[in-house]
């Protein structure tokens, strides 16, 4: 077993066309990084920023948020939704001390199986160099129950 | 004392005292409210020494209005002491309730903090690099202050808390809908925040689109808001729909967007995502060249989208600088 930091990369897709294109790279066998973690949802639109929050605050290393292309969404915009919230998302995060790298919005259709790939393992790799963000432990809140209080006169 | 009256207790912790002031702008009603009750404690507008708090017996005092985050020692103290002798503890305002503006402190910590204020401002001056230290000997004795801490915590952070009263400050009206409950005995179940449980956009008297769309963000200083129409639509910041109402929409009322003081709606997964998927969504720009270039114009987004609510949200902080 090798030392290599292993992320943990949550990817929050759409039902109709990048969870089919991660189907079609699975049927068609080809090889791809298993550190990322497939979570479906029915449109990319559907993907609250506060999902993204939650997948950094639980332990994720990496977060890519993958749908259909724009004009391919089966809900018509979802995903035009998605491309608006993307960038604010993004600076919002560099503020909090979340390097940009560890986000990615991708659009990869039913039939890009191989671009899934590409992106999962370009996606492992970004955020295998930047290292664990670890957001429990350097984001921890002082418990209060450890707190010393100060009795004033 | 009239033993029937109620006994109230009113503590400030880090807040900026717009909630004690807010407390008087009930105006003539505050009348009603001393007729009701005994204000027991008050550091704002009364001299109380803390030890007199200490020597009240457990669960004396029938409600306190904390107001204010908690992020120094004093502060752990009082809050904890004050919920022993009350018997209803009651968060008020948007700094007890979430931790506040002074919940933006979480982005950085004590150190960082000092460095800052003791250090390097425009206005500091202090050759000497001195910091506040919790202990100092002088030749009368030693001299404490209280601990500084690195987090900013909300009042529910600290202690169990009964009923939430948001606002920055709570309007009159949400103040004398909570002291009345109180004084007739009618308050909701605990665990209640005593406001709307619709967003801001319901109260608000603006003309609003079915589809709403943005087609330029603005700053308030940047463009003469139309007094009719949703400020949202013209592009400004208004939290509103994000936002619980309750306040009676004063802010858009008077051309102001909503900043989101009364807090996340219910159900809310995490405040500063709600209204960043609020105003963003609704762009009028579906190529990602023009959406970067819009959305740039929105300079702070967290501090904008969690003005109010960073302790309380999901990432709650920045990591430490250690
Ligand atoms: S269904 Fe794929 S992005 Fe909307």
């Amino acid at each position: 077993m090798s030392d290599r930091f292993e992320p943990v990369i949550a990817v929050l897709c759409c039902n109709w066309c990048t969870y089919a294109g991660a189907d079609l790279a699975g049927t068609a066998r080809m090889k791809y990084a298993p550190n990322v973690r497939l979570l479906r949802v029915m449109c990319s639109g559907r993907i609250d920023p506060a999902f993204v929050l939650r997948a950094f605050a639980e332990g994720a290393d990496g977060v890519l948020i993958a749908g259909c292309h724009p004009g391919d969404c089966h809900y018509i915009n979802g995903n035009l939704k998605t491309m608006r919230r993307f960038p604010q998302l993004k600076t919002m995060l560099a503020q909090f001390g979340i390097e940009p790298a560890r986000v990615r919005l991708e659009w990869i259709s039913a039939s890009e199986g191989d671009v899934f790939v590409k992106v999962a393992n370009e996606m492992t790799g970004q955020v295998r160099a930047l290292g664990p963000l670890n957001w429990k432990v350097r984001a921890a809140v002082e418990p209060v129950s450890g707190l010393a209080e100060h009795h004033a006169g | 004392m009239a033993d029937k009256k109620l006994q109230f207790a009113i503590y400030w912790a880090a807040s900026c005292g717009g909630c004690d002031v807010a407390i008087l702008d009930v105006n003539e009603k505050i009348l009603d409210i001393a007729a009701a009750a005994d204000i027991r404690l008050w550091p704002v507008a009364m001299d109380f020494k803390y030890k007199d708090v200490e020597g009240w017996a457990d669960g004396e005092i029938d409600v306190c209005l904390f107001n204010g985050a908690v992020r120094n020692s004093e502060q752990l103290h009082l809050a904890r002491l004050l919920r022993r002798k009350c018997k209803v503890m009651v968060a008020f305002g948007a700094c007890a309730c979430f931790g506040g503006i002074p919940g933006l402190a979480n982005l950085h910590d004590r150190k960082s903090i000092f460095e800052a204020v003791y250090g390097y401002t425009a206005s500091t001056v202090n050759p000497e690099g001195t910091t506040p230290q919790p202990h100092l000997k002088v030749p009368e004795g030693e001299l404490t202050l209280p601990v500084f801490f690195d987090d900013v915590y909300s009042l529910s952070q600290v202690i169990p808390v009964e009923y939430y009263v948001p606002g920055c400050p709570p309007t009159p009206d949400t103040i004398m809908t909570a002291v009345t409950a109180i004084v007739t005995g009618s308050l909701p179940p605990p665990g209640a925040t005593v406001a709307s449980d619709k967003s801001v956009c319901h109260d608000c008297k603006r003309k609003k689109s079915d589809k709403p769309t943005i087609k330029r963000f603005h700053r308030p200083f940047e463009i003469v808001p139309d007094p009719e129409q949703c400020l949202l639509e013209q592009g400004f910041t208004c939290m509103g729909s994000a936002s619980r109402g309750g306040c009676g929409a004063l802010c858009p009322a008077v051309n102001m967007p909503c900043r989101g003081c009364y807090g996340p709606m219910p159900g809310s997964l995490d405040p500063g995502a709600d209204a960043l998927a609020a105003m963003t969504s609704i762009l009028a720009a579906s190529d990602d060249a023009t959406v970067a270039a819009e959305t740039a114009r929105l300079l702070d987004p967290l501090g904008t989208f969690y003005r109010f609510t960073l302790p309380v949200s999901v990432l709650g902080r920045a990591p430490k600088a250690s």
